[in-house]
């Protein structure tokens, strides 16, 4: 709908141009979705972000924090900007590190979470012609699929602010509650950084929706880490992520009744609650997810049990 | 809103050399002519592309979530609606418009066009364009591909033909009987089709002003005082009217026939507000944007009353009175039958409710025998209460009106609406106007379902009209839908059920409360609507009604498809079902050994049948047996499909169950339901008929040609169709109660058969022949006999030669050169006697144990529409409303916060209106009657499908799980929980459980 507050659009994704009043926008979907922006009011000004020229994904080299150079691929960087439409094509458009050979695709699962995470958007696969990873993020809803995938894969966060403030933060961390994020006054995403270690941990996806493709009531992504402990990450069942850790060095042990006690200690009790999906509801289906991960990571089940209405599909090698 | 900031200049240069202000006097490419991009700050793509003429482009839900706005950016489908307008600068948008036109279509409009893959048409356009940009991996897809895509009316099996090719209409433009296309076909799928907001400004008298509402911010509040001041500084505010500027008459926005019949408690604006959202001014500028800003700086002043929220405590002494005003006025009690209305109508007299003090708007107490005597005799009972949830129409094009003042200084008013000459008695009523001073038309209507059955908007553009002189327009926003229109009734039903050792019943009781929110409106009519053929359909010596329809500070309930009856059957069919399964006696001959015969008495809450009530044709066994047939094939079929190894069998964890339901209803409204109609032979032997009924998806235009083209022995592209225009006929009481065809039908047959006499007085002297040997066959009167063939033929292949005939062309001057005027034909029908149509329902569903899944395995419906008029179109109306109760009954509901009545839901995401992916296949069965009382045999078949669906769905869940859900929708969070409560939750169904949800 028309942003009738709004006085101004700039082309602008300069942290020190901000003055109060105004909203970063990126694709746009959500904030003229609602006329008006969830996170902090409505807006007199947007500052357009998406004609920064920022490249949608590269693989870096090195770990640019560390300044690690030894010419292999270190990570995966995702501009805010970059489209959903292009977070879906990703991993099937040929784009991995180069030279390709070096890493065959069996040998980075983590991008097969890519595509369920897309077609986990209550929105039309149209809206991903707009919509962008960063402002996914930035609303901060329990069900925003991209966060679940960022914090599913550890992604961290590099946040710019104002008088050339920069840091990163976890997405989890990022994330605070429904439509409330860590970003201050002014500050801006710039980009998602993957550690490539990660992506090649296998994985497994489990999501439930109150309808057949609906809103995401439970989203949960498992990893099995290389020391054999299992890192689950919890999103659209609770207001922001939660991440558990199951296995031998852990609180709670890789088994069904540890699976609980960990989402339970997690948790506490403060499941989502809205149309999408009531609370109690949302838990049990919170613990049946993880469960079936769980069996799927650990091979407890030749043929896992696969609740819900989208799963991952294994790229061949 | 600080609007102070409005107008800070650039020489405030907090913009950094690095940000530029968004280069406004690029281009763009809008169907391949150069468009300068100039939007408004904050516009999106929708409101800039309508702005620039682009109107095929149509604003649904204007969130992202319908689809309805899809355009192609260098081609990339987007939604437009939530698309910056700025960013369209360089790039090439192609609307429906663009991807072809009615000479030269686009494939996939020719596709929509012969699969008749749209009903109102309103998301079409939208549909279309993304079907354009879809791969054909896409298509394989359609759950994925067509998320985000909302049709309210098919049902999606005929927009799925569509997209796979598949023709449904008939060629040759055929009359009675054939799947002819409906006339507006080549507009509705190239978007040149006009829909209420896409009239051309340029068409206005003068330059068009924009309306925009406040709304109340509390619940029960009596307003101390309006400041405007702020939003009349705003630039481009013409002027802000309140309850000050507004008639202190009270009117009903629900509109009958009878003016009496709905109670008047409502004001254009009052001072005092009844529910969270009612209406509190309107802010009128030159621009939608300015009255937005104005909207945001009107300053309200509430003085808070105390607020009752639910309808079982409404009437206890403590309840704060909402309508005090009433309480003198109105005489308490009056009426026997305890409604307060006295069917006069007059202003300043009974306002029409029963015990205002008490907020009891009406009530209906009958009782029929002993039903506690014969309860207590009965070999099994069963007693549950069963509630029902708000619903909102969700029809694509929101309501919406453009007012203005003609050269002859009358009132204009197009409107999105199903009552045309309604909307204009209650606006000359309300500002005291000659009848004659107003005009109110409607071109399509972008769905209705009842709930432009209402003056919700007309009447305050006209009163900025007025005020401002100017061409006003008047668009409620989706949001204003969910919140400030109308819902479906809620209703709490306690049904009380006996029955013998053989099954018959002894006795049916039912005690019901039904929630009208802040306004009466449609209260009266749909509580006795609802208690009336949900019970009349069984046949029990003993019957006992008390139901009650009471105010409370909510969002006023209104006329829903059905009209009460989707609320009452569900509880009935589930209570009858439920009675039947004690006695071991199965669902579909408990309904064979009670329901009412061809020559049984319908008897619902009163005495005595209604008189005018007739079977005109009888169905209901037919339907019942062709759902029965079809379960059981579906069975098997479904045993094959799983033994020969396709699908997956399901888990353990998943139980399998059937379900059914019946409904009955009237064929139209009881008193009274006018329509006029004329036929005039126009030039070149086209007919133009002129009918009031409104069309919105419901098919009724094309039955009127298919109609007068039978009759008049010719196709339905000689017949032009004029309608819905209190300006063409005398009056109709409008598309409502399922009247299209079974009330303007019979006008248009009247009027047909009157022109053909005047026609075959002007031909017999001229062909020698007495006028009842004359036949009108295509452009010829013909003389009997030689004619039969010879319009047969002429039907097929069109105008012909045949011997001892006259060309209707020599008619049509003779009539001129002698009266001055073309041949004229004139019909009307009074509404009665009325028929009763039928519907049956079926569900196989699998539930999931564990999660609460319900997965629809099989979907059938029968129906008894009398004589078919058009099968393609009336399976449209079957499967579309099966799947509106599918929604009603799985998904959808409209959420008020019950502590403080404030709206919850206020977009369409947090609203599940069915998309493509929640919705089975129905299967489709007509059973074979011909109605004595329906045009050419037909009944009414727009708002019965919807009725058994519900019941059918939660009887197939009970028979799956053993649990009986009493309550809708049948989310699968409610069903979990449901099973978890009577610990049946992965584990064997314990029979007999009962669990209120």
């Amino acid at each position: 709908m028309d942003m009738t507050c709004v006085d101004e659009v700039l082309s602008c994704a300069d942290p020190d141009s901000w003055r109060p009043g105004d909203s970063w926008l990126a694709g746009g979907t959500v904030l003229f979705s609602y006329g008006t922006d969830i996170t902090r009011g409505a807006p007199t000004r947007l500052l357009d972000i998406t004609e920064a020229g920022w490249e949608p994904t590269r693989w870096n080299t090195c770990d640019s924090r560390v300044g690690k150079v030894d010419g292999r691929v270190g990570e995966l960087e995702i501009a805010a900007t970059c489209r959903i439409a292009e977070i879906y094509g990703f991993a099937s458009a040929g784009n991995l590190p180069q030279p390709s050979s070096a890493v065959p695709n069996s040998e980075l699962p983590g991008l097969d979470l890519f595509a369920p995470c897309c077609d986990s958007f209550v929105a039309s696969w149209k809206i991903w012609n707009a919509s962008t990873i960063g402002g996914n993020v930035a609303t901060a809803l329990p069900a925003g699929p991209m966060i679940s995938l960022l914090a599913g894969l550890d992604a961290t966060a590099l946040l710019l602010g104002p008088s050339g403030s920069r840091r990163s933060l976890p997405v989890a961390d990022l994330v605070l509650g429904e439509a409330r994020t860590a970003l201050c006054e002014g500050e801006l995403i710039r980009s998602f950084h993957l550690d490539i270690a990660t992506l090649r941990q296998p994985c497994a996806f489990r999501r439930i929706s109150l309808t057949e493709r609906g809103r995401s009531a439970a989203l949960l992504i498992g990893r099995l880490l290389d020391d054999g402990r299992i890192r689950l990450t919890l999103t659209a069942s609770t207001k922001r992520p939660h991440i558990v850790e199951l296995g031998d060095d852990a609180n709670h042990p890789a088994t069904s009744a540890g699976l609980h006690a960990a989402i339970d200690a997690a948790v506490e009790g403060n499941w989502h609650d809205d149309i999408h999906g009531s609370p109690r509801w949302r838990e049990a289906m919170t613990h049946r997810l993880g469960e079936e991960i769980l069996g799927e990571l650990l091979a407890w089940q030749t043929i896992p049990n696969r609740t819900g209405d989208i799963s991952m599909t294994r790229r061949p090698a | 809103m600080r609007n102070e900031d409005t107008n800070s200049e650039a020489a405030d240069s907090g913009t950094a050399e690095n940000s530029r202000t968004v280069e406004s006097r690029r281009t763009a490419t809008v169907d391949g002519r150069p468009v300068p991009v100039d939007p408004e700050p904050g516009q999106c793509l929708r409101t800039w592309l309508r702005e620039k003429g682009s109107r095929g482009v149509k604003k649904g839900c204007d969130g992202g979530d319908c689809g309805a706005c899809t355009v192609i950016v260098d081609d990339e489908a987007v939604h437009s609606c939530i698309y910056p307008a700025h960013r369209a600068a360089g790039k090439t948008v192609t609307t429906i418009e663009g991807l072809g036109t009615p000479e030269h279509m686009h494939p996939v409009q020719e596709n929509f066009l012969d699969a008749g893959g749209f009903q109102c048409g309103f998301c079409t356009a939208g549909m279309i364009c993304t079907v354009a940009s879809m791969t054909e991996e896409d298509k394989k897809d359609l759950p994925r591909s067509l998320k985000g895509n909302v049709c309210r009316c098919t049902g999606y099996r005929s927009i799925e033909d569509a997209i796979a090719g598949h023709r449904n209409i008939d060629p040759g433009n055929r009359g009675v009987g054939s799947s002819t296309g409906a006339l507006a076909g080549p507009g509705v799928v190239t978007g040149t089709v006009r829909y209420t907001m896409d009239m051309d400004p340029d068409e206005l008298p003068a330059p068009l002003l924009h309306a925009a509402l406040v709304h109340s911010t509390r619940a029960h509040a009596r307003i101390r005082g309006i400041d405007t001041s702020r939003a009349l500084a705003e630039p481009g505010v013409v002027t802000v009217l309140t309850h000050e500027d507004a008639p202190s008459k009270r009117f009903s926005t629900a509109q009958h026939e009878l003016v009496g019949d709905d109670p008047k408690d409502t004001r254009v604006f009052d001072d005092v507000v009844r529910y969270y959202g009612q209406r509190v001014a309107v802010v009128v500028a030159e621009s939608q944007r300015a009255a937005e800003r104005g909207v945001r700086l009107v300053e309200v002043d509430y003085e808070d009353l105390p607020a009752v929220f639910d309808v079982e405590t409404a009437d206890s002494p403590c309840a704060p009175v909402i309508h005090p005003e009433a309480v003198d006025v109105g005489q308490d009690g009056a009426g026997e039958d305890g409604t307060g209305q006295d069917g006069t109508g007059q202003d300043g007299e009974d306002p029409g409710i029963a015990h205002p003090q008490d907020n009891v708007l009406a009530e209906v107490h009958h009782h029929r025998g002993d039903v506690e005597a014969a309860l207590a005799e009965s070999a099994a009972t069963h007693e549950a209460t069963y509630r029902t949830q708000r619903l909102s129409h969700m029809a694509l094009e929101t309501h919406g009106c453009i007012s203005w003042i003609d050269e002859d200084g009358r009132y204009v008013i197009r409107s999105s609406t199903q009552i045309p000459f309604l909307v204009r008695r209650t606006l000359s009523s309300l500002y005291d106007l000659d009848p004659d001073r107003v005009r109110v038309y409607c071109e399509r209507v972008g769905g209705g379902f009842g709930g432009k059955q209402e003056v919700l908007c007309e009447d305050v553009a006209l009163l900025a009209t007025m005020a401002t002189g100017s061409p006003v327009k008047l668009e409620l926003t989706r949001k204003e839908i969910f919140t400030a229109t109308t819902v479906r009734h809620p209703f709490r039903m306690r049904i009380r059920v006996g029955a013998d050792r053989d099954g018959k019943l002894t006795a049916l009781a039912v005690d019901v409360r039904s929630n009208t929110g802040a306004y009466g409106n449609h209260g009266p009519g749909v509580l006795f609507h609802g208690v009336g053929e949900s019970i009349a359909v069984y046949n029990a010596p003993n019957k006992r009604v008390d139901a009650m329809v009471l105010y409370t500070n909510t969002l006023p309930s209104g006329a829903f498809r059905g009209y009460g009856l989707s609320q009452m059957i569900f509880a009935v069919e589930s209570a009858i079902s439920t009675v039947g399964r004690k006695l071991g006696i199965d669902e579909l001959e408990m309904r064979r050994i009670n329901i009412v015969g061809p020559n049984d008495p319908m008897l619902g809450p009163h005495d005595e049948p209604e008189e005018d009530l007739l079977i005109g044709s009888y169905g209901l066994d037919q339907c019942i047996d062709l759902v029965n047939h079809a379960m059981e094939r579906g069975a098997q079929r479904w045993e094959e499909h799983i033994a020969a190894g396709h699908g997956e069998e399901l888990s353990e964890e998943w139980r399998i169950g059937t379900g059914h339901g019946i409904a009955m209803i009237a064929t139209a409204p009881p008193r009274g339901h006018i329509a006029h109609a004329d036929i005039e032979l126009a030039e070149n032997s086209i007919f133009e008929l002129r009918v009031g009924t409104a069309e919105f998806g419901n098919g009724t235009s094309t039955v009127h040609a298919q109609l007068a083209a039978t009759m008049l022995k010719t196709t339905t592209d000689r017949i032009r169709l004029k309608q819905s225009d209190s300006d063409v006929v005398t009056h109709d009481t409008g598309a409502f109660g399922s009247t299209g065809t079974t009330i303007a039908g019979r006008a248009n047959e009247a009027a047909v058969k009157d022109l053909i006499t005047v026609l075959q007085k002007l031909a017999a002297p001229r062909l020698g022949v007495s006028a009842e040997e004359v036949v009108i066959a295509g452009d010829q009167a013909v003389v009997a006999g030689s004619a039969e063939l010879c319009g047969e033929f002429a039907a097929i292949v069109g105008p012909i030669r045949c011997e001892r005939s006259i060309p209707l062309e020599t008619l049509r001057a003779e009539h001129i050169a002698r009266t001055g005027q073309p041949p004229t034909g004139h019909g009307y029908w009074g509404g009665t006697p009325r028929s009763v149509a039928f519907n049956v329902h079926g569900f196989r569903v699998a539930v999931n144990m564990s999660t609460g899944e319900l997965r629809i395995l099989q979907s059938v419906h029968a129906a008894d529409a009398g004589v078919v008029m058009n099968p393609n179109q009336c399976r449209g109306q079957i499967e579309g409303g099966v799947a509106q109760a599918i929604g009603a009954a799985m998904y959808e509901q409209v959420v008020i916060d019950e502590s403080n009545g404030k709206p919850v839901t206020d977009i369409l995401r947090q609203y599940k209106a069915p998309n493509f992916a929640d919705l089975p296949h129905t299967e489709v069965y007509f059973a074979e009657t011909s109605d004595e009382l329906g045009p050419q045999g037909a009944k009414s078949m727009s708002e019965s499908p919807f009725n058994p669906v519900a019941p059918a769905l939660a009887n197939a869940v009970r028979d799956a799980t053993g649990v009986d859900f009493t309550s809708t929708p049948l989310t699968r969070d409610t069903i979990w929980a449901g099973l978890v409560e009577a610990g049946v939750d992965s584990a064997e169904p314990d029979d007999g459980k009962t669990i209120a949800t």
